[in-house]
């Protein structure tokens, strides 16, 4: 062994962080940031929208964190992350040219392919348009292979809002039906007030030819669905994507056990008529 | 607008469909049409509650006033209806109603729609199924929105 040599960094295997330099922070909220990720020892790709990674803070910890951009044409992988605890904090608090671990890329992703031909909802909530924005992404790239489009997005307040900017962008095209409500507002705020659900009445689709990708809150979630069956979708075609307590993320530790599968490798993305009897279950 | 004016515009409205014409024609005589300019109240909290509105166009929201300021509890457009506590004892509102923006809308005549629910109890027990769906499914988005889901951090960061 040559002690004065490069540093060789152990490269491979799903354990195993890759580390990637911060190229960009962007800050979303007070408390959520959107960093920029490049490669320094291995590109972990290809990823598939809707997967996740598990991020390394250096000294704090790891956590997975949905892949909110997808690396393509140079522009670099993004996760956008909500400081909650130690890591996520630690995350949150790195600047450009910081370096952290990741692994991956884990789970299934959004099947976005089998929307094609068909009409398209997605329905947000909060940081849940974080996972799904590869796919208004994908759709809008791709916008003649889809029918109707509706991003139907909800968040807590005016401020809490992430991708601002995106979203603004988004309204302005005239081939999607972009919509924008809020729990809690002032006067200041002319938009919509009231849960997101209520923004299915005003969205345009053919139910028996709809593909729905749904992330946010359980809860939300679970009252979506709902929203969504009850307007003839059917529960298959409901794609949700959830959180579990995901630790190894290679269906070794179980601690992302739900019942009889296991989120990080059978999820986090399901479709309705898989994971509603479980998400509807109480004590799991 | 004439009656028959109104008459179309409330078959054509969602929360009307499926209602027999006779009670369209009934309703559309206790009706107006409106136009709201943005920031106009459309009532009052503790008011008499003795209209209520079929949105056509625009936005309204449904407001409840505080020392400091005012805190908008939901919003409402084209498709929805707005009060229902023209249809209960003490018939007074609740909250307070804002045009947001410029609104074209229905209103009508509680007291007249009232008073014909009353004398035809058909027509009466088909309004009250809507109006009670539509208290709850509001309740429903109320609890919804008091949960805070969006305020509980989840376990993971995105």
């Amino acid at each position: 062994m040559n002690d004065t040599g490069p540093t060789r960094v152990l490269v491979g295997g799903p354990m195993v962080p890759a580390r990637h330099r911060v190229a960009g922070v962007f800050r979303e909220m007070a408390d959520t940031m959107t960093l920029a990720l490049e490669p320094l020892d291995s590109d972990l790709g290809p990823y598939v929208a809707g997967q996740f990674n598990m991020l390394w803070a250096f000294g704090h910890g790891e956590v997975p964190v949905s892949i909110s951009r997808l690396p393509a044409d140079g522009r670099p992988l993004l996760h956008t992350i909500r400081a909650v605890g130690l890591a996520t904090s630690a995350l949150c608090s790195l600047r450009e040219g910081d370096v952290v671990g990741l692994r991956g890329p884990f789970g299934t992703g959004w099947a976005v392919d089998r929307a094609k031909g068909g009409d398209v909802v997605v329905v947000a909530g909060g940081l849940g348009l974080a996972p799904l924005r590869p796919v208004v992404l994908a759709v809008l790239a791709d916008r003649a292979s889809f029918g109707e489009v509706a991003v139907l997005i909800g968040a807590r307040s005016p401020d809490a809002l992430v991708y601002h900017d995106e979203i603004l962008s988004w309204r302005q095209r005239l081939d999607v039906d972009v919509q924008v409500t809020v729990d809690n507002a002032g006067q200041d705020w002319s938009g919509d007030v009231g849960v997101v659900t209520r923004l299915l009445d005003r969205a345009r689709f053919d139910p028996g030819g709809t593909t729905a990708f749904v992330c946010g809150p359980e809860i939300m979630m679970r009252f979506a669905a709902a929203g969504l069956l009850e307007r003839q979708i059917p529960a298959s075609a409901v794609q949700v994507s959830i959180e579990r307590n995901m630790k190894c993320a290679v269906a070794h530790c179980g601690h992302c056990q739900l019942g009889p599968t296991l989120v990080c490798r059978d999820g986090a993305v399901y479709p309705y008529d898989v994971i509603g009897p479980l998400l509807a279950a109480r004590g799991l | 607008m004439s009656t028959e004016g109104i008459r179309d515009l409330l078959a054509a409205h969602p929360f009307f469909d499926g209602l027999p014409e006779t009670d369209i024609d009934l309703i559309a005589g206790c009706g107006i049409n409106v136009h709201l300019s943005g920031g106009q109240i459309l009532f009052e909290e503790g008011a008499p509650a003795d209209t209520f509105y079929v949105v056509r166009r625009g936005r309204v929201a449904i407001e409840m006033h505080a020392p400091q300021s005012t805190i908008v509890l939901a919003t409402h457009r084209s498709g929805d209806v707005v009060g229902w506590s023209w249809l209960f004892p003490p018939h007074r509102w609740a909250f307070d109603a804002r045009a947001v923006e410029d609104t074209s809308a229905i209103a009508l005549d509680g007291a007249c729609l009232r008073a014909k629910c009353e004398d035809d109890t058909d027509l009466g027990y088909r309004l009250m199924k809507r109006f009670a769906r539509l208290a709850t499914d509001h309740l429903a988005a109320t609890r919804l929105q008091l949960l805070d889901v969006y305020g509980t951090p989840g376990s993971t960061a995105s």
